[in-house]
């Protein structure tokens, strides 16, 4: 890469996108005391794989996070989601009935804080790896961005 | 006098100034033509109104439309961009004036309806008076998590949520099976030029 005269963008890419997929993460274990929650997480998740695509080329990218593993994170997600609902059925509650999870007494919270977090977690597999599939699914057919493109 | 009033006057003219920015913001992304430039102010249109969002203290909605409008969508905008032309076509003759009509038209019905809409806070409101404040006082025994929003989006509405996520990985799903061959045969490169610069550090170190 010589002559590159963006060497100020990858640096700066370089040192931001950790600190944007942990606040990611933080948007996401955090949720239940400020605002976001899965959705948010995810979103900002992908986007972190997605400026390093942008910044470094979608080969790299796709070394890093492969297209299959992006595409088994969001289905994984929407199957964790499910999974809540049917264990919830299977202990003779409702469909995503968290208090039937482990058939507490009226009054405990852990059924619902556990089916809270394992569906957040499900939206956040969901959305992250959905969102990276559509990303990928874009700038995989053209096989790198010059410069001259934007 | 409890400076109160102060108060609504800097909120007021926040509003004002925030809605200036986005109504010219609106007005060039109409007008421009160079797709890379509507795509950038398409994303700080969605900032400009995170912001906005945060004035009417719907943090939440904010920070969704921070991430979603001001994140991905731009970087998807930019993919598709590169895949198609740089610049749109100017529209001529009748198809410049309907979408103009169009949107006085929408734009005139809605602020009809703003007539009956109850003021902003309004504590008489039927939002703050009906099953909002059921769910403010509700929330903490029965779930025992301090952020509502969480505890409706994931338990109360725990069915629409799963619907949410359904639509987005079907959304996530189509994209692939339509647009997705590109990718795939990338991907296959990627993983085939990993497989021949394994091999051949094999047959070095061997």
């Amino acid at each position: 890469m010589k002559g590159d005269h963006h060497v100020i963008l990858r640096v700066v890419a370089k040192a931001l996108i950790p600190i944007i997929a942990l606040y990611g993460f933080y948007v996401q274990f955090h949720g239940e005391y400020s605002p976001g929650g899965g959705f948010q997480a995810g979103v900002i998740l992908a986007v972190s794989v997605i400026l390093y695509s942008l910044v470094f080329g979608i080969a790299p990218a796709m070394r890093a996070i492969t297209p299959g593993f992006a595409r088994f994170i969001a289905g994984l997600g929407f199957i964790l989601y499910i999974g809540v609902g049917v264990w919830a059925l299977a202990m003779g509650g409702n469909f995503l009935d968290y208090d039937a999870l482990f058939r507490e007494e009226p009054g405990g919270h852990l059924g619902q804080h556990t089916g809270i977090i394992i569906i957040e977690l499900g939206v956040l597999f969901a959305v992250a790896g959905s969102m990276v599939t559509i990303f990928y699914a874009f700038a995989g057919r053209v096989s790198e961005i010059r410069d001259e493109d934007w | 006098m409890t400076g109160f009033e102060g108060a609504t006057l800097a909120i007021d003219l926040l509003n004002i100034t925030l809605l200036t920015i986005l109504f010219v913001v609106a007005i060039a992304i109409a007008r421009l033509r160079s797709l890379f430039a509507i795509v950038m102010l398409s994303g700080i249109y969605s900032l400009v109104s995170a912001t906005w969002f945060v004035a009417l203290d719907a943090v939440d909605v904010a920070f969704t439309e921070a991430a979603v409008g001001a994140g991905i969508s731009t970087a998807l905008f930019l993919g598709a961009m590169v895949l198609t032309s740089r610049t749109a076509k100017a529209e001529k003759g009748a198809t410049r004036l309907v979408p103009l009509l169009v949107v006085i038209a929408t734009g005139a019905v809605l602020i009809y309806a703003t007539i009956d809409l109850p003021g902003f806070g309004d504590p008489t409101s039927p939002a703050n008076t009906g099953v909002g404040v059921a769910f403010l006082e509700r929330t903490y025994p029965e779930i025992a998590i301090p952020n509502v929003v969480t505890a409706v989006l994931a338990s109360y509405r725990g069915f629409d949520t799963l619907g949410e996520v359904g639509v987005v990985f079907a959304a996530g799903l189509a994209v692939t099976l339509l647009l997705g061959f590109g990718e795939r045969s990338l991907g296959a490169t990627v993983r085939r030029e990993d497989r021949m610069t394994a091999l051949k550090d094999d047959e070095e170190e061997s």
